[in-house]
């Protein structure tokens, strides 16, 4: 302790020059603000709660820079969005730079990559940091060359004086040169300058993935590896009654077979040892399980009658509204699957007094604190790094897996251990997107407007994610189990089941009632976009039902009611280049419009869309889909691009395919024939996203503003295509048949 | 058990039931095979068999003993990408990427058979293969393009013959 302190103190001696010059620059950025003593306004991003700039940017002698970030890479290109901002505001080379991603050894606590928070926290802290760095190295490099800073710029990771003296980064940076707390402002470079912020970068990620190298925490082999399987019960009821572990025992390779509870695993020497081995301890286990689950063909139903807790989460009605028309709605959502194609994995090994887990987490220090309480040690003793896994859309079994392994490991110390789900693993006990329902009415005045707005919200929550240990699978099945904390709801403004709730339109007169259900008869958690995909599916659906009952155009009818003028941009865009105004419908194609900005504070996004139905088979298909998107600075224009293209198709496959199948006991969607979701066959001739950049605005999360978007204005082109209005996800071919089929 | 994969010939002590997924990730360490269900139904596990596109996942070791075995990192490298790797970099046709790799693999059995194939029977053949990230779109545009890469050089060679 004390000589972390006098290593800072001879550094603050050893910098002074700096430190006061730093201080200069903070007080030049803050004249913009008043005069006077007055608190710091708070820090950009995630600086808030990691401030000092080594936490996100470190410069070696030799010139070498390190970005660090606690954010992980889920596919949705964020490596390649952070080093860009780093690259540009440092004046660097992106290829020269390295990135640390989400580690508790490395990287600062930055929660969970969820949300579409990446850019606004990781990224801004990054944007902030490294022009802050940018600013003391020029403060640095003016002392050494005795000039002004004003007439020093940088380029290429030097510093470089008008007589054209030069100094690289790695010579001006002296031990814990940026150990210092960041500032509210920062010198930031005029986006009009720009040339590799807003400039379309290839993904860092891609050639390793495309080529077959090491990309993935299932490709990690490590020296003395053991492969691991777990033998899941068979229902959420099922508790594990006998089992015979001789004849897995005898199998060749098998190293270990572990009961701990409900929790029964296998280790082998090598995978497909473990993998017959688990098939045999699974013949062989026999478990007590009792009907515990609702009728699925009564989902709705059951749900509405859970006990809630009921939460107005706008109410502004005003009495006496004189109505002309009044509509209403109920639209209801199955659980719907995160269906990671690569089920999930983890490596941990135990070396006797800490545990290390590879692991593709989407939270590194929620999911150590997780299994540090599963295996009663303190949170140091336990390591987790993030490697990328196949694309999770949210909280699939990547935090199980860990916990898996990690049990595994505890019991064979000095072993890696590599746990690898099997696809019925991973499709019966992941946490799914909750079932949900929600009721809508309104009134229109006699001029057509929406004068009154009455909404309601039925929801489990949308995160049992680990900080507990009773998050953990393998702590729930331990034979002294850990129980799953109980529920909470997401507060607004950015909610759970009522994200999204709040329409964004201009409403006279509304309430919003969140019922929160704490009781969860089938595993949930959070699913990409949470219930802004149900909220603003129901919304949009309905708001294409009342722009129909007022005669209006849908796309009029929303602009009548925008007064965003962000807002306003997106839907005009997405409907001149869809070609709105002059789209031809015709019997069996039909094209719908959709918007929503996620959680009311994210991207903006509107969506139209063409669809064609087949009468006889009830077949929907998206055609086509036009986006416009605005996500504030945009970092990435085809990582954007990319992203809103992902969430259009995914979406549609959510929307006309998907719901998790169960009976009275188990989970019997348990693959891709009882869970079938998009192929090629239903994929659009085109999709086109459109951005609209806003230089020098902050950045808006981009990953799941399509979901919602996507599934309404599909929903609201089958309308448009068959006349007949579908409130019931997914709109299978069975629905549509039995209403409009020959 | 003798394996030739991608030109070359290992020696390989497993069972001879072992899937042949496993023995080429594990065995010889090569990662572009996936594992993504074992039952092939995703086709994450695709490779080529004396050039035709199977699941590797349900394929016994010893079925493919003595025939020319193809997975991705026998397409070319990261620093020589061959035209469906280039075109999927080019076309930035991956997010998570998982499913790629089988995706490369069955467009390459199809256009060694049919370098013309249209846009609807690339279609046709990739149905097998399953994305989940929403990826559609640009798996088909590299395709498209790679498959214009392969003509080209194709026409380039023939020209350059005596």
């Amino acid at each position: 302790m004390t000589s972390a302190l006098v290593t800072r103190r001879s550094v603050l001696a050893g910098t002074g020059a700096l430190v006061v010059s730093f201080s200069s620059i903070s007080r030049a950025l803050t004249q913009t603000l008043d005069t006077g003593q007055r608190e710091k306004p708070p820090l950009p991003g995630s600086l808030k709660e990691n401030p000092f700039l080594d936490s996100w940017i470190r410069i070696e002698a030799d010139g070498r820079i390190t970005i660090f970030t606690g954010k992980a890479e889920l596919g949705q290109g964020i490596k390649t969005a952070l080093l860009q901002v780093a690259a540009e505001q440092l004046d660097v080379p992106l290829a020269s730079l390295k990135l640390i991603t989400a580690d508790t050894s490395q990287t600062a606590n930055e929660g969970f990559t969820a949300g579409s928070h990446s850019m606004q926290d990781s990224g801004t802290a990054i944007l902030h940091a490294a022009a802050q760095a940018r600013a003391i190295l020029v403060v640095e490099a003016a002392k050494r060359l005795g000039v002004t800073e004003e007439t020093l710029k940088t380029k290429s990771g030097a510093v470089i004086a008008a007589d054209g003296r030069k100094l690289g980064y790695g010579e001006l940076v002296s031990e814990n040169f940026l150990h210092l707390e960041a500032q509210p402002q920062s010198p930031l470079k005029d986006p009009a300058s720009f040339t590799v912020m807003g400039k379309s970068t290839p993904r860092v990620d891609i050639p390793a993935k495309v080529t077959g190298g090491a990309a993935y925490v299932q490709d990690m082999r490590l020296p003395g590896m053991v492969h691991a399987r777990v033998v899941r019960p068979p229902s959420y009821s099922a508790s594990l009654t006998n089992v015979d572990t001789a004849g897995a025992e005898k199998l060749p390779g098998v190293i270990k077979i572990l009961r701990d509870g409900n929790f029964l695993a296998v280790v082998a020497e090598r995978e497909f040892q473990a993998i017959k081995a688990m098939r045999a301890l699974s013949a062989a286990a026999q478990w007590a399980q009792k009907p515990s689950l609702p009728k699925q063909s009564e989902l709705p139903a059951t749900v509405m009658a859970l006990p809630s807790q009921d939460t107005a989460i706008i109410d502004r009605r005003q009495e006496g509204i004189v109505a002309a028309k009044k509509l209403e709605a109920t639209c209801t959502r199955p659980y719907q699957a995160h269906g990671s194609i690569g089920p999930s994995c983890a490596v941990a090994v135990w070396n006797e007094e800490s545990m290390t887990i590879w692991t593709h987490t989407q939270g590194v220090y929620p999911d150590r604190q997780a299994i540090a309480q599963m295996l009663r040690l303190p949170p140091e003793k336990v390591r987790c790094i993030h490697v990328e896994g196949s694309g999770c859309y949210g909280h699939n079994g990547a935090d199980d897996a860990a916990a898996d392994a990690a049990l595994i490991a505890r019991s064979l110390p000095g072993r890696p251990v590599r746990v690898q789900w099997m696809r019925e693993q991973e499709h019966a006990w992941e946490p799914f997107g909750p079932a949900m329902v929600t009721k809508v009415s309104a009134a229109l005045d006699e001029a057509g407007d929406i004068a009154d707005w009455d909404y309601a919200v039925w929801s489990n929550t949308h995160s049992t994610r680990p900080g507990g240990a009773g998050s953990l699978l393998a702590a729930q099945h331990m034979a002294e189990p850990f129980a799953l904390p109980a529920p909470k709801p997401i507060p607004q403004p950015e909610g759970g089941g009522d994200r999204n709730a709040i329409p964004l339109y201009h409403l006279p007169s509304a309430r919003v009632m969140h019922h929160f259900l704490p009781a969860m008869p089938v595993r949930v958690s959070a699913l990409r976009s949470l219930g802004a995909y149900m909220n603003v599916f129901s919304i949009e659906s309905f708001m294409d039902e009342l722009a129909e009952a007022a005669g209006r155009d849908p796309v009029e009818f929303r602009l009548k009611h925008l007064d965003d003028v962000r807002a306003r941009d997106v839907v005009m865009l997405a409907s001149e280049r869809f070609g709105w105004d002059s789209f031809q419908r015709r019997l069996g194609r039909g094209c719908g419009f959709a918007f929503a900005r996620y959680k009311n504070l994210a991207a903006y996004c509107a969506i139209a869309a063409e669809v064609e139905v087949e009468r006889e088979t009830g077949r929907a298909r998206l055609v086509r889909a036009v986006a416009a998107v605005d996500s504030g600075q945009t970092v990435n224009p085809d990582g954007v691009i990319n992203q809103v293209e992902g969430a259009i198709l995914q979406s549609a496959s959510w929307t006309l395919y998907e719901s998790v199948g169960f009976d009275d006991t188990r989970i019997t969607s348990i693959d891709w024939s009882t869970y079938p979701i998009l192929r090629f066959d239903a994929v659009p001739a085109s999709v086109d996203v459109h951005i609209i950049d806003r230089p020098g605005q902050p950045f808006l999360g981009t990953g799941e503003t399509g979901q919602g978007p996507a599934a309404a204005a599909i929903a609201n082109a089958v309308a448009n295509a068959t006349g007949k209005r579908f409130r019931d996800l997914p709109l299978t071919r069975q629905r549509i048949k039995n209403v409009i089929g020959v | 058990m003798k394996l030739k994969v991608n030109g070359s010939e290992y020696e390989i002590d497993a069972d001879p039931d072992t899937p042949l997924l496993y023995v080429l990730r594990n065995d010889l360490a090569l990662n572009g095979a996936k594992f993504g269900c074992g039952l092939g139904q995703c086709g994450a596990c695709t490779v080529m068999v004396d050039g035709k596109a199977i699941f590797s996942c349900l394929t016994p070791m010893l079925v493919v003993e003595g025939k020319e075995i193809t997975t991705v990192e026998g397409l070319g490298s990261i620093d020589n990408p061959g035209p469906l790797q280039r075109a999927f970099i080019e076309e930035q046709a991956a997010q998570c990427g998982y499913c790629i790799a089988g995706m490369i693999m069955r467009a390459q059995a199809l256009l060694q058979k049919n370098p013309d194939a249209s846009d609807a029977e690339v279609r046709a053949a990739l149905e097998p293969n399953l994305c989940r990230c929403g990826t559609h779109m640009r798996i088909l545009r590299a395709v498209r393009r790679a498959a214009d890469l392969m003509r080209t050089a194709a026409h380039g060679s023939e020209r350059r013959a005596p």
